[in-house]
């Protein structure tokens, strides 16, 4: 019998390398990202009060975006030419092959974000313990964040151009997601202790851990 | 262990239009069934339907017996099905590709990815990216699984689109010596078989307004 560890390392590794083969698709995030939070403090000015007060929000919502931007291509290239149809009559549960992509999608649109929010943190005015609380809270929820934009992108596999549809079914899934990480970075900012808000974030993961990928192989059987 | 699947009472509708309604029919190992018919009469629709991936209107599939709903992962393991879509990635080698497959779906104990696809006649053409490849080629690196899957029984869409000659030669070559083995072949195909089947059954599905 098939080793369901070997299967999931299989697909990670294959969406690794077809990532490296088109690497504008890696790239295009992190450069929104860095872009989005470089012309923040340029068209705002530097008032650095101001930049500190509107930083998580500025973050998280340039994070948000960002890893919409890759989500309409995570299983459209599998669907279009037919990888799809033979996971789906894989002797190994699909929800292996849709936790690989999400896992693929975090380390190629999400972990990028994460490595370069220390140095963006600083053209932010944002100080030492919203910085930590910055990547801390990048580290829970950009997981979360891929599942959600997987849920999309599972939803309107079929579709011709799903792009705007993706978005309108998965941005009021993201703003629980929103409020609790802006909320924890500025409560960090302030100086006091935002474990409650981490918790809260670690617990939609978790639920979605467990439930999103049912869901998402559910989403994708339907339209093969 | 022999392998036997059968279909009771199917009944497909596609937009509104009956494809086909109260099929029967059974296999087991050694029988190859070829469905014609003219096109849009449901054949695509019905080979969908046995690999699971559409559900019929009414009627059922059975696999040894029992209904495959209850034994999807079992009865998976022991299907191959390739359709119109090759299910090969265009920026990926013909061997990636297979490696990828094997991975996932399990294959026979001693293969040799290289020497299979040498043999298919893309001998040079290993690492090359699949969409560089000619139509037929592509197509071969789909059938390719042919000789690396362990399952019993094949569903086949139109195998032989755009293969030259002597690989359709070759594919019957291999299916006689699958069917030898105990295996079950349920294919469409427009050109009629080239060889002797002698478990050749015949399915003919008319075009229904």
């Amino acid at each position: 019998m098939l080793s369901y560890s070997q299967s999931f390392v299989a697909t990670l590794k294959r969406d690794l390398k077809l990532a490296l083969r088109q690497p504008v698709d890696v790239v295009n995030p992190l450069f929104f990202f860095v872009l989005v939070i470089v012309l923040f403090p340029i068209g705002i000015g530097p008032e650095p009060n101001l930049l500190q007060r509107i930083s998580p929000g500025v973050i998280w919502v340039a994070a948000l975006l960002a890893t919409l931007l890759g989500a309409e291509k995570l299983f459209k290239e599998d669907h279009h030419d037919g990888t799809l149809e033979q996971v789906v009559l894989s002797p190994v549960p699909m929800s292996l092959y849709v936790l690989a992509k999400i896992s693929a999608h975090w380390l190629l649109s999400a972990l990028p974000l994460l490595l370069v929010s220390p140095l963006l943190a600083a053209f932010l005015n944002i100080n030492a313990s919203g910085l930590v609380a910055v990547a801390l809270t990048l580290l829970v929820a950009t997981p979360l964040l891929s599942i959600i934009a997987a849920i999309g992108a599972a939803l309107t596999v079929g579709l011709q151009k799903g792009g705007v549809l993706i978005s309108l079914l998965v941005l009021p899934l993201n703003i629980p997601v929103l409020i609790f990480a802006t909320s924890a970075v500025d409560i960090a900012i302030a100086g006091y202790g935002y474990s409650g808000q981490l918790a809260i974030l670690a617990a939609m993961l978790v639920l979605a851990l467990l439930g999103g990928p049912k869901a998402i192989s559910a989403a994708l059987k339907v339209s093969v | 262990m022999s392998v036997e699947l059968s279909v009771d009472n199917l009944s497909c509708i596609r937009q509104d239009r009956c494809l086909f309604e109260q099929l029967s029919f059974s296999l087991k190992s050694g029988d190859i069934m070829q469905v014609a018919g003219p096109n849009g009469a449901g054949k695509s629709s019905l080979l969908r339907i046995l690999a699971g991936f559409l559900t019929p209107h009414s009627g059922q599939v059975c696999y040894q017996g029992q209904t495959v709903d209850k034994q999807r992962l079992e009865f998976n393991d022991d299907l191959l099905f390739i359709g119109h879509k090759a299910g090969v990635n265009g920026h990926l080698s013909a061997f990636e590709n297979l490696q990828y497959w094997v991975d996932t779906h399990g294959c026979v104990d001693e293969h040799d990815p290289y020497s299979l696809l040498g043999r298919l006649g893309l001998v040079g053409l290993e690492d090359v990216a699949v969409s560089q490849l000619s139509a037929g080629q592509q197509r071969k690196v789909a059938l390719a699984r042919l000789w690396l899957s362990k399952a019993r029984i094949w569903i086949l869409d139109e195998p032989f689109t755009a293969i030259d000659a002597s690989g359709v030669k070759g594919l019957q070559r291999r299916f006689e010596q699958f069917l030898a083995s105990g295996g079950m072949i349920v294919l469409t195909t427009h050109q009629d078989l080239t060889m002797n089947f002698p478990s050749l059954q015949q399915l003919r599905l008319e075009y229904r307004f």
